[in-house]
């Protein structure tokens, strides 16, 4: 810890931005195993209160003329389902359920994630590795089953130049196995950067003098970090979309 | 903040009681790459993602889908509801307009029979009291034709008596009753 204590002026001005991104038993000061009760468990399990309060509480009435909560329920369900309609097409409809697990889980954690005090599970590579991989693993897979060897056309550009094929197939070949790469990353890195800018922010607060513009820039960071946690999650589920549709239709 | 006071006695604690060594060491840089945590995330994020999994498609989806569906399939009744309401309306406007002009075409039927009733009875009065007037004509003409018959014989009559009485007076019976009579008429017919 003490390599991260930067600075100590004003009387203990510390920065642990990255704090907040350890993984810790709820009770006692064991080990982390695999089935330990920790943090994660615990914002994990509000993730899923949240979205059983908003899909399944919210929609109990099944009222023609929606309250506010099922109002909210329905814009999510027609914004996935469009989004997935558009997207893969009619035959990717059927994977929507997939699609929207993934999505309100990414929305819901990162929403959750900005609670002041809250653990941020999607900002951890092993949470949105596990997602992109579980996506990447999906999609090749359905790919072969869909399409047998056909898939590989995938990586063949039938539309370049006889010459140029191979050298785009090499290409097409390390984007295909870069997509879960970046895929888990990038969300991982905005959720992380965005905590983490704001912790530093909280920690100049520490200083009177800075501390009206250090609480200004928190606001207008903590506003940023509101439309990013929904354009990650919008993001990481349209690019799911994407490589579904690859997978559907593997033709260029 | 409270976060930040309470870290690092914590890490300490943890440091001196030998445990989470590893851990210890990884959070210098950053916690996600803290692999002995790895297999607890993924753990938990499997469980978390099959609960989701499992209310989104046996109970949330299929609920909204269906409120979904229901609303389009209200919306889709009532706007053919109006639909057929509308065409009702027109049609109850055509009738009406249709009676309307109906009535009209009855009423000027009606008019132009009272008036063709009425120009007969007309025409009838006229005719009888026509025929009647002509009758009371003829019947005067008549009666002052006998007028004018009896007002001739009785001048004729009177004629002869007094050329009888001339002729007695004068010659008398050298001329008979005969002649006188004969010449009188003669004498009045020229």
């Amino acid at each position: 810890m003490a390599t991260e204590a930067q600075g100590a002026e004003e009387g203990g001005l510390v920065f642990h931005p990255m704090d907040q991104f350890i993984v810790k038993p709820l009770f006692g000061m064991g080990e982390v195993g695999a089935f330990t009760i920790t943090n994660v468990t615990l914002w994990m399990a509000l993730t899923v209160v949240c979205i059983i309060l908003l899909l399944v509480m919210g929609t109990s009435r099944r009222a023609i003329v929606p309250s506010r909560s099922q109002s909210i329920a329905e814009m999510m369900y027609g914004f996935v389902y469009k989004m997935v309609e558009d997207v893969t097409g009619k035959d990717g409809v059927k994977y929507f359920p997939y699609i929207m697990t993934l999505f309100m889980f990414i929305l819901v954690s990162n929403f959750l994630g900005l609670l002041p005090m809250a653990f941020t599970t999607t900002s951890h590579i092993a949470v949105t590795g596990v997602l992109a991989m579980m996506v990447f693993l999906a999609v090749t897979i359905l790919g072969f089953v869909k399409n047998g060897i056909g898939f590989l056309g995938l990586f063949w550009v039938s539309s370049a130049p006889l010459a140029l094929r191979p050298i785009l197939a090499l290409i097409e070949v390390i984007s295909y196995f870069v997509r879960p790469v970046s895929h888990s990353i990038r969300l991982a890195g905005n959720m992380m950067a965005g905590h983490a800018v704001i912790k530093v922010f909280a920690a100049f607060a520490a200083i009177a003098a800075i501390s009206p513009l250090s609480i200004l820039a928190i606001t207008a960071m903590y506003g940023l970090e509101i439309l990013v946690s929904g354009i990650q999650a919008y993001v990481f589920a349209i690019l799911t979309c994407v490589y579904l549709k690859d997978a559907l239709h593997p033709a260029h | 903040m409270a976060e930040h006071n309470l870290s690092p006695e914590a890490q300490g604690m943890a440091d001196a009681l030998g445990v989470d060594g590893d851990h210890a060491g990884a959070s210098a840089g950053m916690p996600q790459l803290d692999f002995s945590s790895f297999d607890n995330q993924i753990v938990w994020l499997l469980i978390t993602l099959v609960v989701i999994y499992f209310v989104l498609s046996r109970v949330a989806l299929p609920r909204i889908g269906s409120v979904l569906a229901e609303r389009a399939g209200t919306i889709t009744n009532d706007i053919a509801a109006a639909e057929d309401l509308k065409q009702q309306a027109i049609d109850a406007e055509a009738a009406y307009e249709k009676a309307l002009v109906d009535a009209r075409a009855e009423a000027g039927r009606i008019v132009g029979e009272t008036k063709a009733a009425i120009q007969v009875d007309l025409d009838k009065a006229i005719a009888k009291a026509d025929a009647e007037i002509a009758a009371r004509a003829a019947e005067g003409e008549k009666a002052i034709a006998a007028i004018r018959d009896s007002a001739a014989e009785s001048a004729a009559t009177v004629a002869k008596d007094i050329a009888k009485d001339i002729v007695a007076a004068v010659a008398p019976g050298k001329i008979d009753a005969k002649s006188i009579t004969a010449a009188v008429n003669a004498k009045m017919k020229g």
